[in-house]
Protein backbone atom coordinates (compact mmCIF):
# COMPACT_ATOMS: atom_id res chain seq x y z
CA UNK A 1 0.00 0.00 0.00
CA UNK A 2 0.93 3.54 -1.10
CA UNK A 3 0.23 6.63 1.17
CA UNK A 4 0.94 10.29 -0.94
CA UNK A 5 0.95 13.39 1.31
CA UNK A 6 -0.03 16.71 0.42
CA UNK A 7 2.61 19.71 1.01
CA UNK A 8 1.62 22.35 3.32
CA UNK A 9 2.36 25.26 0.61
CA UNK A 10 -0.86 24.72 -1.86
CA UNK A 11 -2.13 27.45 -4.20
CA UNK A 12 -5.04 29.56 -3.21
CA UNK A 13 -6.98 28.71 -6.41
CA UNK A 14 -7.21 26.11 -9.51
CA UNK A 15 -9.17 27.45 -13.00
CA UNK A 16 -9.62 25.20 -15.33
CA UNK A 17 -8.59 26.75 -19.14
CA UNK A 18 -10.04 26.90 -21.93
CA UNK A 19 -7.86 23.75 -23.23
CA UNK A 20 -9.05 22.14 -20.12
CA UNK A 21 -12.65 22.35 -20.24
CA UNK A 22 -12.75 21.07 -23.60
CA UNK A 23 -11.52 17.67 -22.51
CA UNK A 24 -13.59 18.23 -19.16
CA UNK A 25 -16.75 17.76 -22.20
CA UNK A 26 -15.30 15.09 -23.82
CA UNK A 27 -14.29 13.17 -21.10
CA UNK A 28 -18.26 13.48 -19.37
CA UNK A 29 -19.93 12.58 -22.37
CA UNK A 30 -18.53 9.36 -21.72
CA UNK A 31 -20.51 8.29 -18.48
CA UNK A 32 -24.19 8.18 -18.18
CA UNK A 33 -25.24 11.55 -16.49
CA UNK A 34 -25.91 10.28 -13.41
CA UNK A 35 -22.82 8.96 -12.97
CA UNK A 36 -20.84 11.73 -13.13
CA UNK A 37 -18.65 10.25 -10.48
CA UNK A 38 -16.97 7.87 -13.26
CA UNK A 39 -14.90 11.36 -14.36
CA UNK A 40 -13.23 12.20 -11.15
CA UNK A 41 -9.73 10.03 -13.00
CA UNK A 42 -9.79 11.84 -16.39
CA UNK A 43 -10.54 15.43 -14.36
CA UNK A 44 -7.53 15.15 -11.92
CA UNK A 45 -5.27 13.96 -15.22
CA UNK A 46 -6.58 17.58 -16.81
CA UNK A 47 -6.12 19.16 -13.93
CA UNK A 48 -2.40 17.77 -13.50
CA UNK A 49 -1.62 18.60 -16.78
CA UNK A 50 -2.66 21.96 -17.46
CA UNK A 51 -0.22 22.40 -14.23
CA UNK A 52 1.88 21.06 -16.37
CA UNK A 53 1.26 23.22 -19.25
CA UNK A 54 1.38 26.06 -16.71
CA UNK A 55 4.15 25.88 -13.96
CA UNK A 56 6.04 22.90 -15.67
CA UNK A 57 5.76 21.11 -12.56
CA UNK A 58 2.51 18.47 -13.35
CA UNK A 59 1.01 18.09 -10.20
CA UNK A 60 -2.85 17.88 -8.54
CA UNK A 61 -2.97 21.08 -6.27
CA UNK A 62 -6.13 20.31 -3.43
CA UNK A 63 -7.83 23.59 -4.98
CA UNK A 64 -7.80 21.59 -8.43
CA UNK A 65 -9.51 18.72 -6.16
CA UNK A 66 -12.35 20.82 -4.39
CA UNK A 67 -12.51 22.12 -7.97
CA UNK A 68 -13.60 18.36 -9.28
CA UNK A 69 -15.20 17.56 -6.67
CA UNK A 70 -18.33 20.41 -6.57
CA UNK A 71 -17.83 19.46 -11.07
CA UNK A 72 -19.03 15.97 -9.98
CA UNK A 73 -21.19 16.32 -7.12
CA UNK A 74 -19.01 14.44 -4.83
CA UNK A 75 -17.77 14.97 -1.20
CA UNK A 76 -14.52 16.65 -1.39
CA UNK A 77 -13.11 13.95 0.66
CA UNK A 78 -13.94 11.19 -2.36
CA UNK A 79 -11.45 13.03 -4.52
CA UNK A 80 -8.72 13.78 -2.08
CA UNK A 81 -9.03 9.46 -1.53
CA UNK A 82 -8.77 8.88 -5.11
CA UNK A 83 -6.36 11.53 -5.70
CA UNK A 84 -3.81 9.74 -2.78
CA UNK A 85 -4.65 6.02 -3.68
CA UNK A 86 -3.62 6.29 -7.38
CA UNK A 87 -0.02 6.49 -7.94
CA UNK A 88 -0.11 8.80 -11.15
CA UNK A 89 -1.74 11.20 -9.83
CA UNK A 90 1.62 13.46 -7.97
CA UNK A 91 0.05 14.74 -4.49
CA UNK A 92 2.93 17.44 -4.81
CA UNK A 93 5.49 19.29 -7.31
CA UNK A 94 7.71 17.65 -9.25
CA UNK A 95 10.23 17.87 -11.49
CA UNK A 96 9.89 19.33 -15.45
CA UNK A 97 10.91 15.87 -16.24
CA UNK A 98 9.62 13.12 -14.12
CA UNK A 99 11.87 10.32 -14.43
CA UNK A 100 9.80 7.12 -13.32
CA UNK A 101 12.35 3.68 -13.60
CA UNK A 102 10.54 0.17 -13.27
CA UNK A 103 12.69 -2.07 -10.77
CA UNK A 104 10.23 -4.96 -10.43
CA UNK A 105 11.79 -8.46 -11.18
CA UNK A 106 12.04 -8.35 -15.03
CA UNK A 107 13.52 -5.17 -15.12
CA UNK A 108 16.09 -5.98 -12.29
CA UNK A 109 17.18 -9.05 -14.28
CA UNK A 110 18.05 -6.47 -17.53
CA UNK A 111 20.06 -4.38 -15.01
CA UNK A 112 17.57 -1.85 -14.10
CA UNK A 113 19.80 -1.18 -10.94
CA UNK A 114 21.98 0.24 -13.65
CA UNK A 115 19.65 2.64 -14.66
CA UNK A 116 18.72 3.66 -11.11
CA UNK A 117 22.78 4.33 -11.00
CA UNK A 118 22.67 6.43 -13.97
CA UNK A 119 19.41 8.54 -13.20
CA UNK A 120 21.46 9.73 -9.94
CA UNK A 121 23.93 10.47 -10.94
CA UNK A 122 23.04 12.55 -14.16
CA UNK A 123 20.65 14.39 -12.43
CA UNK A 124 22.59 14.43 -8.60
CA UNK A 125 19.72 13.01 -6.78
CA UNK A 126 20.50 10.98 -4.05
CA UNK A 127 17.24 8.73 -3.60
CA UNK A 128 14.10 8.19 -4.50
CA UNK A 129 11.35 10.53 -4.73
CA UNK A 130 13.55 13.88 -4.53
CA UNK A 131 14.15 16.38 -7.10
CA UNK A 132 16.88 17.69 -8.57
CA UNK A 133 18.39 20.91 -6.90
CA UNK A 134 17.59 22.66 -10.85
CA UNK A 135 14.04 21.54 -10.48
CA UNK A 136 14.39 19.57 -13.75
CA UNK A 137 14.20 16.06 -12.78
CA UNK A 138 12.05 14.36 -10.31
CA UNK A 139 13.22 10.58 -9.53
CA UNK A 140 10.66 8.19 -8.71
CA UNK A 141 10.75 4.00 -7.94
CA UNK A 142 7.67 2.34 -9.91
CA UNK A 143 6.77 -0.94 -9.79
CA UNK A 144 6.38 -2.84 -12.99
CA UNK A 145 5.53 -0.62 -16.02
CA UNK A 146 4.27 -3.42 -18.37
CA UNK A 147 6.32 -3.79 -21.22
CA UNK A 148 8.82 -6.53 -19.50
CA UNK A 149 9.95 -7.78 -23.12
CA UNK A 150 11.87 -4.10 -23.35
CA UNK A 151 13.21 -4.29 -19.86
CA UNK A 152 14.45 -2.72 -18.48
CA UNK A 153 12.52 0.50 -18.60
CA UNK A 154 12.72 4.22 -17.95
CA UNK A 155 9.79 5.86 -18.33
CA UNK A 156 9.80 10.13 -18.78
CA UNK A 157 6.53 11.54 -18.13
CA UNK A 158 4.24 9.65 -20.78
CA UNK A 159 7.03 8.01 -22.72
CA UNK A 160 8.82 4.65 -21.92
CA UNK A 161 12.27 4.53 -23.12
CA UNK A 162 13.08 0.78 -23.59
CA UNK A 163 15.89 -1.87 -23.59
CA UNK A 164 17.84 0.56 -21.25
CA UNK A 165 21.26 0.69 -19.67
CA UNK A 166 23.62 3.14 -17.91
CA UNK A 167 25.10 5.22 -20.68
CA UNK A 168 22.11 4.99 -22.70
CA UNK A 169 20.30 6.58 -19.48
CA UNK A 170 22.68 9.09 -18.75
CA UNK A 171 23.00 10.37 -22.36
CA UNK A 172 18.85 10.22 -22.81
CA UNK A 173 19.29 12.40 -19.55
CA UNK A 174 21.47 14.95 -21.28
CA UNK A 175 19.48 15.02 -24.22
CA UNK A 176 16.42 16.13 -21.96
CA UNK A 177 18.24 18.87 -20.22
CA UNK A 178 19.15 20.28 -23.72
CA UNK A 179 15.56 20.76 -24.40
CA UNK A 180 15.55 18.27 -26.53
CA UNK A 181 13.07 15.26 -26.90
CA UNK A 182 14.33 11.91 -28.45
CA UNK A 183 12.00 9.31 -29.82
CA UNK A 184 10.68 7.24 -27.33
CA UNK A 185 10.76 3.46 -27.36
CA UNK A 186 13.13 0.74 -28.13
CA UNK A 187 17.10 2.51 -27.76
CA UNK A 188 18.79 -0.74 -29.66
CA UNK A 189 18.57 -2.29 -33.12
CA UNK A 190 14.60 -3.57 -32.43
CA UNK A 191 10.86 -2.62 -33.57
CA UNK A 192 8.37 -2.36 -30.63
CA UNK A 193 8.72 -5.73 -29.04
CA UNK A 194 10.09 -7.92 -31.74
CA UNK A 195 13.92 -9.70 -30.90
CA UNK A 196 16.27 -7.38 -31.64
CA UNK A 197 17.80 -7.73 -35.23
CA UNK A 198 14.52 -8.61 -36.76
CA UNK A 199 11.43 -11.21 -36.50
CA UNK A 200 12.27 -14.90 -36.26
CA UNK A 201 8.88 -16.30 -37.53
CA UNK A 202 6.50 -16.04 -40.69
CA UNK A 203 9.38 -15.24 -42.54
CA UNK A 204 7.60 -16.53 -46.08
CA UNK A 205 6.60 -13.92 -49.06
CA UNK A 206 3.04 -13.34 -47.48
CA UNK A 207 4.69 -11.86 -44.25
CA UNK A 208 7.68 -10.40 -45.54
CA UNK A 209 5.36 -7.29 -46.91
CA UNK A 210 5.19 -5.97 -43.53
CA UNK A 211 9.00 -5.69 -42.51
CA UNK A 212 9.41 -4.96 -39.64
CA UNK A 213 12.29 -2.26 -39.64
CA UNK B 1 -17.85 -18.54 -28.73
CA UNK B 2 -18.11 -21.85 -26.50
CA UNK B 3 -17.08 -24.17 -29.55
CA UNK B 4 -14.09 -22.63 -29.92
CA UNK B 5 -12.85 -23.50 -26.40
CA UNK B 6 -11.22 -20.34 -25.76
CA UNK B 7 -10.37 -19.99 -22.21
CA UNK B 8 -9.80 -16.43 -20.32
CA UNK B 9 -6.35 -15.39 -21.52
CA UNK B 10 -5.83 -12.51 -18.13
CA UNK B 11 -4.60 -15.27 -16.04
CA UNK B 12 -7.64 -17.38 -14.54
CA UNK B 13 -8.19 -19.16 -18.03
CA UNK B 14 -12.16 -19.09 -17.44
CA UNK B 15 -13.86 -20.55 -20.21
CA UNK B 16 -14.93 -17.12 -22.52
CA UNK B 17 -18.01 -17.82 -23.56
CA UNK B 18 -19.25 -20.07 -21.00
CA UNK B 19 -18.80 -16.09 -18.96
CA UNK B 20 -20.73 -14.49 -21.45
CA UNK B 21 -23.86 -16.77 -21.04
CA UNK B 22 -23.83 -16.09 -17.66
CA UNK B 23 -25.07 -12.72 -19.18
CA UNK B 24 -29.45 -12.03 -18.22
CA UNK B 25 -30.63 -13.32 -21.82
CA UNK B 26 -33.67 -10.58 -21.69
CA UNK B 27 -32.51 -7.18 -19.71
CA UNK B 28 -34.78 -6.64 -17.21
CA UNK B 29 -34.31 -2.72 -18.18
CA UNK B 30 -30.72 -2.16 -16.41
CA UNK B 31 -28.34 -1.53 -19.15
CA UNK B 32 -25.59 -4.21 -19.86
CA UNK B 33 -22.37 -3.46 -20.05
CA UNK B 34 -18.74 -5.16 -21.56
CA UNK B 35 -15.88 -3.92 -19.47
CA UNK B 36 -12.58 -4.69 -21.28
CA UNK B 37 -9.68 -5.35 -19.09
CA UNK B 38 -6.32 -3.87 -20.23
CA UNK B 39 -4.76 -3.18 -16.95
CA UNK B 40 -1.83 -5.10 -17.76
CA UNK B 41 0.36 -4.80 -14.50
CA UNK B 42 1.41 -8.27 -13.85
CA UNK B 43 5.13 -8.21 -13.89
CA UNK B 44 6.28 -10.22 -16.81
CA UNK B 45 3.13 -9.43 -18.69
CA UNK B 46 3.48 -6.74 -21.78
CA UNK B 47 1.41 -8.92 -24.47
CA UNK B 48 -2.01 -6.37 -24.52
CA UNK B 49 -0.06 -3.52 -25.26
CA UNK B 50 0.31 -5.00 -28.43
CA UNK B 51 -3.18 -5.17 -29.24
CA UNK B 52 -3.47 -1.70 -27.84
CA UNK B 53 -0.75 -0.02 -30.23
CA UNK B 54 -0.69 -2.48 -32.92
CA UNK B 55 -4.07 -4.24 -33.33
CA UNK B 56 -6.58 -1.35 -31.63
CA UNK B 57 -9.26 -2.04 -35.04
CA UNK B 58 -9.49 -5.96 -34.50
CA UNK B 59 -10.21 -4.94 -30.87
CA UNK B 60 -12.87 -2.29 -31.84
CA UNK B 61 -14.61 -4.99 -34.28
CA UNK B 62 -14.20 -7.88 -31.01
CA UNK B 63 -15.48 -5.10 -28.90
CA UNK B 64 -18.98 -4.84 -31.19
CA UNK B 65 -19.51 -8.64 -31.57
CA UNK B 66 -18.99 -9.47 -28.07
CA UNK B 67 -21.21 -6.59 -27.12
CA UNK B 68 -23.48 -7.63 -29.06
CA UNK B 69 -23.66 -10.95 -28.23
CA UNK B 70 -24.00 -10.17 -24.87
CA UNK B 71 -26.54 -7.40 -25.32
CA UNK B 72 -24.74 -4.53 -24.40
CA UNK B 73 -24.75 -1.21 -25.91
CA UNK B 74 -21.72 0.00 -24.40
CA UNK B 75 -17.96 -1.24 -23.77
CA UNK B 76 -15.69 0.57 -21.43
CA UNK B 77 -12.11 -0.42 -21.68
CA UNK B 78 -9.92 0.39 -18.89
CA UNK B 79 -6.39 0.67 -19.82
CA UNK B 80 -3.27 0.98 -17.33
CA UNK B 81 -2.63 4.80 -16.86
CA UNK B 82 1.01 3.96 -17.99
CA UNK B 83 0.32 3.20 -21.45
CA UNK B 84 -0.63 6.80 -22.50
CA UNK B 85 0.43 6.27 -26.00
CA UNK B 86 -1.07 3.32 -26.53
CA UNK B 87 -4.46 4.53 -25.29
CA UNK B 88 -3.77 7.18 -27.76
CA UNK B 89 -3.41 4.74 -30.51
CA UNK B 90 -6.72 3.09 -29.68
CA UNK B 91 -8.42 6.24 -29.69
CA UNK B 92 -7.68 7.31 -32.71
CA UNK B 93 -8.58 4.11 -34.25
CA UNK B 94 -12.34 4.76 -32.18
CA UNK B 95 -13.06 7.69 -33.35
CA UNK B 96 -11.75 6.56 -37.07
CA UNK B 97 -14.56 3.64 -36.51
CA UNK B 98 -17.05 6.28 -35.51
CA UNK B 99 -16.45 8.36 -38.36
CA UNK B 100 -16.65 5.20 -40.68
CA UNK B 101 -19.99 4.74 -39.27
CA UNK B 102 -18.68 1.37 -38.00
CA UNK B 103 -19.39 2.29 -34.30
CA UNK B 104 -21.88 4.25 -33.04
CA UNK B 105 -25.36 4.59 -33.95
CA UNK B 106 -26.53 1.73 -36.13
CA UNK B 107 -23.30 0.12 -36.50
CA UNK B 108 -22.10 -1.11 -38.78
CA UNK B 109 -25.80 -0.82 -40.69
CA UNK B 110 -26.56 -3.63 -38.14
CA UNK B 111 -29.52 -1.91 -36.22
CA UNK B 112 -27.13 -2.02 -33.19
CA UNK B 113 -26.46 0.75 -31.42
CA UNK B 114 -22.73 0.76 -29.88
CA UNK B 115 -21.12 3.02 -27.72
CA UNK B 116 -16.77 2.55 -27.08
CA UNK B 117 -15.25 4.52 -24.50
CA UNK B 118 -12.22 4.46 -23.11
CA UNK B 119 -11.18 4.76 -19.47
CA UNK B 120 -7.46 5.15 -18.16
CA UNK B 121 -6.33 3.96 -14.86
CA UNK B 122 -3.47 5.11 -13.16
CA UNK B 123 -0.78 3.07 -11.34
CA UNK B 124 -2.71 0.53 -9.26
CA UNK B 125 -2.10 -3.18 -10.11
CA UNK B 126 -4.66 -4.09 -8.35
CA UNK B 127 -7.26 -2.67 -11.08
CA UNK B 128 -6.67 -5.73 -12.82
CA UNK B 129 -9.10 -7.42 -10.88
CA UNK B 130 -12.57 -7.38 -12.21
CA UNK B 131 -14.57 -5.68 -9.06
CA UNK B 132 -11.16 -3.52 -8.01
CA UNK B 133 -11.67 -2.27 -11.86
CA UNK B 134 -15.12 -1.63 -11.72
CA UNK B 135 -14.92 0.35 -8.53
CA UNK B 136 -11.91 2.17 -10.42
CA UNK B 137 -14.19 2.83 -13.49
CA UNK B 138 -17.08 3.92 -10.76
CA UNK B 139 -14.65 6.77 -10.05
CA UNK B 140 -13.52 5.08 -6.27
CA UNK B 141 -10.88 3.83 -4.81
CA UNK B 142 -9.68 0.17 -6.64
CA UNK B 143 -10.40 -1.64 -4.09
CA UNK B 144 -12.17 -5.49 -4.61
CA UNK B 145 -15.73 -5.79 -4.21
CA UNK B 146 -16.68 -8.99 -2.15
CA UNK B 147 -18.66 -11.44 -4.73
CA UNK B 148 -21.50 -12.76 -4.79
CA UNK B 149 -22.90 -10.71 -6.12
CA UNK B 150 -20.73 -11.62 -9.26
CA UNK B 151 -20.44 -8.89 -12.29
CA UNK B 152 -22.85 -10.26 -14.42
CA UNK B 153 -26.03 -9.91 -12.00
CA UNK B 154 -24.43 -6.28 -10.86
CA UNK B 155 -21.58 -4.83 -11.85
CA UNK B 156 -20.86 -1.92 -13.47
CA UNK B 157 -23.29 0.93 -11.84
CA UNK B 158 -25.10 -2.19 -10.50
CA UNK B 159 -25.98 -3.40 -13.90
CA UNK B 160 -25.16 -6.97 -15.71
CA UNK B 161 -21.48 -6.50 -16.50
CA UNK B 162 -18.83 -9.01 -18.03
CA UNK B 163 -15.23 -8.33 -17.97
CA UNK B 164 -12.93 -9.51 -20.11
CA UNK B 165 -8.99 -9.17 -20.91
CA UNK B 166 -7.77 -7.42 -23.89
CA UNK B 167 -6.50 -10.59 -26.04
CA UNK B 168 -9.96 -12.87 -24.94
CA UNK B 169 -11.88 -10.06 -26.84
CA UNK B 170 -9.17 -9.35 -29.57
CA UNK B 171 -9.29 -12.80 -30.47
CA UNK B 172 -13.04 -12.59 -31.42
CA UNK B 173 -13.63 -11.87 -34.39
CA UNK B 174 -11.01 -13.77 -35.55
CA UNK B 175 -12.64 -16.89 -33.80
CA UNK B 176 -15.77 -16.04 -35.79
CA UNK B 177 -14.19 -15.46 -39.49
CA UNK B 178 -12.27 -18.50 -39.37
CA UNK B 179 -14.82 -20.64 -37.18
CA UNK B 180 -15.37 -22.04 -33.56
CA UNK B 181 -13.69 -25.59 -35.04
CA UNK B 182 -10.12 -23.94 -36.59
CA UNK B 183 -9.54 -22.43 -32.75
CA UNK B 184 -10.24 -25.69 -31.43
CA UNK B 185 -8.18 -27.14 -33.64
CA UNK B 186 -5.43 -25.59 -32.58
CA UNK B 187 -3.15 -26.54 -29.37
CA UNK B 188 -4.82 -29.51 -26.97
CA UNK B 189 -8.22 -30.24 -26.06
CA UNK B 190 -9.50 -28.17 -23.08
CA UNK B 191 -6.56 -25.41 -23.89
CA UNK B 192 -7.54 -24.60 -27.03
CA UNK B 193 -6.36 -22.18 -29.94
CA UNK B 194 -3.23 -19.51 -29.89
CA UNK B 195 -2.41 -17.09 -27.21
CA UNK B 196 0.21 -14.14 -27.10
CA UNK B 197 2.98 -14.81 -25.04
CA UNK B 198 6.44 -13.04 -24.00
CA UNK B 199 9.77 -13.83 -22.80
CA UNK B 200 11.49 -11.36 -20.69
CA UNK B 201 14.72 -12.04 -18.40
CA UNK B 202 17.45 -13.73 -19.26
CA UNK B 203 17.23 -14.81 -23.29
CA UNK B 204 19.17 -13.80 -25.56
CA UNK B 205 16.11 -11.82 -27.38
CA UNK B 206 13.29 -10.85 -25.20
CA UNK B 207 10.17 -10.42 -27.22
CA UNK B 208 6.05 -10.94 -27.36
CA UNK B 209 5.18 -13.59 -30.27
CA UNK B 210 1.67 -15.64 -30.78
CA UNK B 211 2.17 -19.13 -30.30
CA UNK B 212 0.05 -22.34 -30.57
CA UNK B 213 -0.67 -23.39 -26.80
CA UNK B 214 0.62 -26.94 -26.23
CA UNK B 215 4.51 -25.89 -27.64
CA UNK B 216 6.93 -27.42 -25.01
CA UNK B 217 8.60 -24.16 -23.24
CA UNK B 218 12.07 -25.03 -23.89
CA UNK B 219 11.22 -25.00 -28.03
CA UNK B 220 9.69 -21.05 -27.05
CA UNK B 221 12.57 -20.32 -24.97
CA UNK B 222 15.19 -21.85 -28.05
CA UNK B 223 12.85 -20.44 -30.96
CA UNK B 224 11.44 -16.94 -29.86
CA UNK B 225 14.20 -16.08 -26.84
CA UNK B 226 16.88 -17.14 -28.89
CA UNK B 227 18.01 -19.14 -26.04
CA UNK B 228 18.89 -18.74 -22.51
CA UNK B 229 22.02 -16.32 -21.59
CA UNK B 230 25.10 -18.20 -22.09
CA UNK B 231 22.76 -21.27 -23.03
CA UNK B 232 20.13 -23.85 -22.30
CA UNK B 233 22.53 -25.15 -19.12
CA UNK B 234 23.06 -21.86 -17.68
CA UNK B 235 18.86 -22.25 -16.95
CA UNK B 236 18.10 -21.62 -13.19
CA UNK B 237 14.33 -21.31 -13.06
CA UNK B 238 11.11 -19.81 -15.66
CA UNK B 239 8.00 -17.95 -14.16
CA UNK B 240 5.67 -19.07 -16.49
CA UNK B 241 2.99 -16.66 -16.22
CA UNK B 242 3.85 -13.68 -14.73
CA UNK B 243 4.89 -13.45 -10.96
CA UNK B 244 1.89 -14.62 -9.52
CA UNK B 245 2.69 -18.26 -10.97
CA UNK B 246 4.78 -20.42 -8.77
CA UNK B 247 8.54 -21.01 -10.54
CA UNK B 248 9.44 -23.77 -12.45
CA UNK B 249 13.24 -25.32 -11.86
CA UNK B 250 15.17 -26.13 -15.11
CA UNK B 251 14.38 -29.78 -14.82
CA UNK B 252 10.81 -29.00 -15.36
CA UNK B 253 11.69 -26.35 -18.35
CA UNK B 254 12.84 -29.44 -19.85
CA UNK B 255 9.73 -30.96 -21.21
CA UNK B 256 6.68 -29.21 -19.55
CA UNK B 257 4.51 -28.02 -22.42
CA UNK B 258 3.19 -24.00 -22.13
CA UNK B 259 -0.38 -23.99 -21.60
CA UNK B 260 -3.27 -24.46 -18.94
CA UNK B 261 -3.16 -28.12 -17.71
CA UNK B 262 0.45 -28.88 -18.02
CA UNK B 263 1.27 -26.04 -16.06
CA UNK B 264 -1.78 -26.73 -13.38
CA UNK B 265 -0.18 -30.26 -13.41
CA UNK B 266 3.13 -28.84 -12.68
CA UNK B 267 2.05 -26.92 -9.78
CA UNK B 268 2.45 -24.02 -11.76
CA UNK B 269 0.03 -21.94 -14.32
CA UNK B 270 -0.41 -20.47 -17.23
CA UNK B 271 -1.56 -17.42 -15.83
CA UNK B 272 -0.74 -14.79 -18.82
CA UNK B 273 1.34 -16.75 -20.56
CA UNK B 274 4.38 -14.37 -20.05
CA UNK B 275 7.31 -16.05 -19.04
CA UNK B 276 10.05 -14.98 -17.07
CA UNK B 277 13.73 -16.51 -17.51
CA UNK B 278 16.88 -16.64 -14.74
CA UNK B 279 19.85 -18.06 -15.40
CA UNK B 280 22.55 -19.19 -13.03
CA UNK B 281 23.60 -15.76 -12.29
CA UNK B 282 20.38 -14.65 -10.61
CA UNK B 283 20.02 -14.26 -6.89
CA UNK B 284 16.45 -16.10 -6.44
CA UNK B 285 15.85 -14.76 -2.95
CA UNK B 286 16.08 -11.37 -4.51
CA UNK B 287 14.38 -12.40 -7.34
CA UNK B 288 11.19 -13.31 -5.08
CA UNK B 289 11.85 -10.26 -3.02
CA UNK B 290 11.32 -7.94 -5.15
CA UNK B 291 8.02 -9.49 -5.81
CA UNK B 292 7.26 -8.89 -2.41
CA UNK B 293 7.91 -5.52 -2.49
CA UNK B 294 5.37 -5.06 -5.71
CA UNK B 295 2.77 -6.98 -3.68
CA UNK B 296 3.22 -4.48 -0.76
CA UNK B 297 3.32 -1.42 -2.70
CA UNK B 298 0.46 -2.48 -4.87
CA UNK B 299 -2.04 -4.09 -1.90
CA UNK B 300 -5.00 -1.64 -1.74
CA UNK B 301 -4.82 -1.66 2.27
CA UNK B 302 -8.09 -3.23 2.00
CA UNK B 303 -7.87 -6.29 4.16
CA UNK B 304 -6.00 -6.21 6.87
CA UNK B 305 -4.06 -9.86 6.44
CA UNK B 306 -2.98 -8.57 2.74
CA UNK B 307 -2.16 -4.93 4.20
CA UNK B 308 -0.07 -5.86 7.01
CA UNK B 309 0.77 -9.43 6.01
CA UNK B 310 2.56 -8.09 2.65
CA UNK B 311 4.84 -5.36 4.33
CA UNK B 312 5.81 -8.35 6.95
CA UNK B 313 6.84 -10.59 3.97
CA UNK B 314 8.76 -7.91 1.65
CA UNK B 315 10.92 -6.99 5.10
CA UNK B 316 11.51 -10.74 6.05
CA UNK B 317 12.72 -11.25 2.53
CA UNK B 318 14.50 -8.42 2.32
CA UNK B 319 16.49 -9.32 5.61
CA UNK B 320 16.88 -12.68 4.01
CA UNK B 321 18.56 -10.85 0.75
CA UNK B 322 20.86 -8.66 2.95
CA UNK B 323 21.76 -12.03 5.31
CA UNK B 324 20.76 -10.51 7.94
CA UNK B 325 18.00 -13.48 9.15
CA UNK B 326 18.04 -15.59 11.52
CA UNK B 327 17.18 -19.78 10.14
CA UNK B 328 14.44 -19.66 12.34
CA UNK B 329 12.79 -16.90 10.07
CA UNK B 330 12.16 -19.24 7.35
CA UNK B 331 9.70 -21.03 9.07
CA UNK B 332 7.87 -17.80 10.25
CA UNK B 333 7.91 -16.07 6.70
CA UNK B 334 6.32 -19.27 5.85
CA UNK B 335 3.63 -18.68 8.95
CA UNK B 336 2.64 -15.56 7.68
CA UNK B 337 2.45 -16.57 4.20
CA UNK B 338 0.04 -19.24 5.17
CA UNK B 339 -2.02 -16.26 6.99
CA UNK B 340 -2.59 -14.13 4.60
CA UNK B 341 -3.51 -16.68 1.63
CA UNK B 342 -6.88 -17.34 1.72
CA UNK B 343 -7.78 -14.91 3.86
CA UNK B 344 -8.45 -12.13 1.90
CA UNK B 345 -11.39 -10.64 -0.18
CA UNK B 346 -9.32 -10.91 -3.63
CA UNK B 347 -6.56 -12.92 -5.17
CA UNK B 348 -3.91 -10.58 -4.65
CA UNK B 349 -2.96 -11.87 -1.29
CA UNK B 350 -2.55 -15.66 -2.59
CA UNK B 351 -0.56 -13.83 -5.18
CA UNK B 352 1.89 -12.84 -2.96
CA UNK B 353 2.25 -15.88 -0.57
CA UNK B 354 2.90 -18.74 -3.31
CA UNK B 355 6.37 -17.13 -5.11
CA UNK B 356 7.47 -17.13 -1.50
CA UNK B 357 5.91 -20.75 -0.67
CA UNK B 358 7.27 -21.97 -3.62
CA UNK B 359 10.65 -20.25 -2.95
CA UNK B 360 13.91 -23.08 -2.34
CA UNK B 361 13.66 -22.44 1.15
CA UNK B 362 10.34 -24.13 1.12
CA UNK B 363 10.54 -27.69 0.07
CA UNK B 364 7.40 -29.28 1.07
CA UNK B 365 4.31 -27.43 3.56
CA UNK B 366 0.23 -27.94 2.89
CA UNK B 367 0.41 -30.78 1.35
CA UNK B 368 2.32 -29.53 -1.68
CA UNK B 369 5.76 -29.65 -2.78
CA UNK B 370 7.81 -28.13 -4.88
CA UNK B 371 11.00 -29.80 -6.69
CA UNK B 372 14.49 -28.11 -5.60
CA UNK B 373 15.92 -25.67 -7.84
Amino acid sequence: MTTQQTPQEQPDTFVFDSASEAEIGTVLAKYPAERKASAVMPLLYIAQRQMGRETGSAWVPVAAMDDIARRLEMAAIRVYEVASFYTMFNTKPVGRYHLQVCTTTPCWLRGSDDVVTACKRATGISGFGETSADGQFTLTQVECLGACSNAPILQVDDDFYEDMDGPRTVALIEALRRGERPPAGPTINRCGSAPEGGRKTLMDAVHSIAENK
Amino acid sequence: MKASGLRGRGGAGFPTGLKWSFMPKQSDGRPHYLVINGDESEPGTCKDREVLRHEPHKLIESALIASFAMGAHAAYIYVRGEFFNEAAHLQSAVDEAYAAGLIGKNASGSGWDFDFFIHRGAGAYICGEETALLESLEGKKGQPRMKPPFPAGAGLYGCPTTVNNVESIAVTSTILRRGAAWFAGLGRPNNAGSKLMAISGHVNTPCVFEEELGVPLKEIIEKHGGGVRGGWDNLLAVIPGGCSVPVLPKSVCETVLMDYDSLRAERSGLGTGCMIVMDKSTDIIEAIARFSRFFKHESCGQCTPCREGTGWMMRMMDRMVQGRAELDEIDLLEQVTRQVEGHTICALGDAAAWPIQADPPFPAGNGRTHPPL
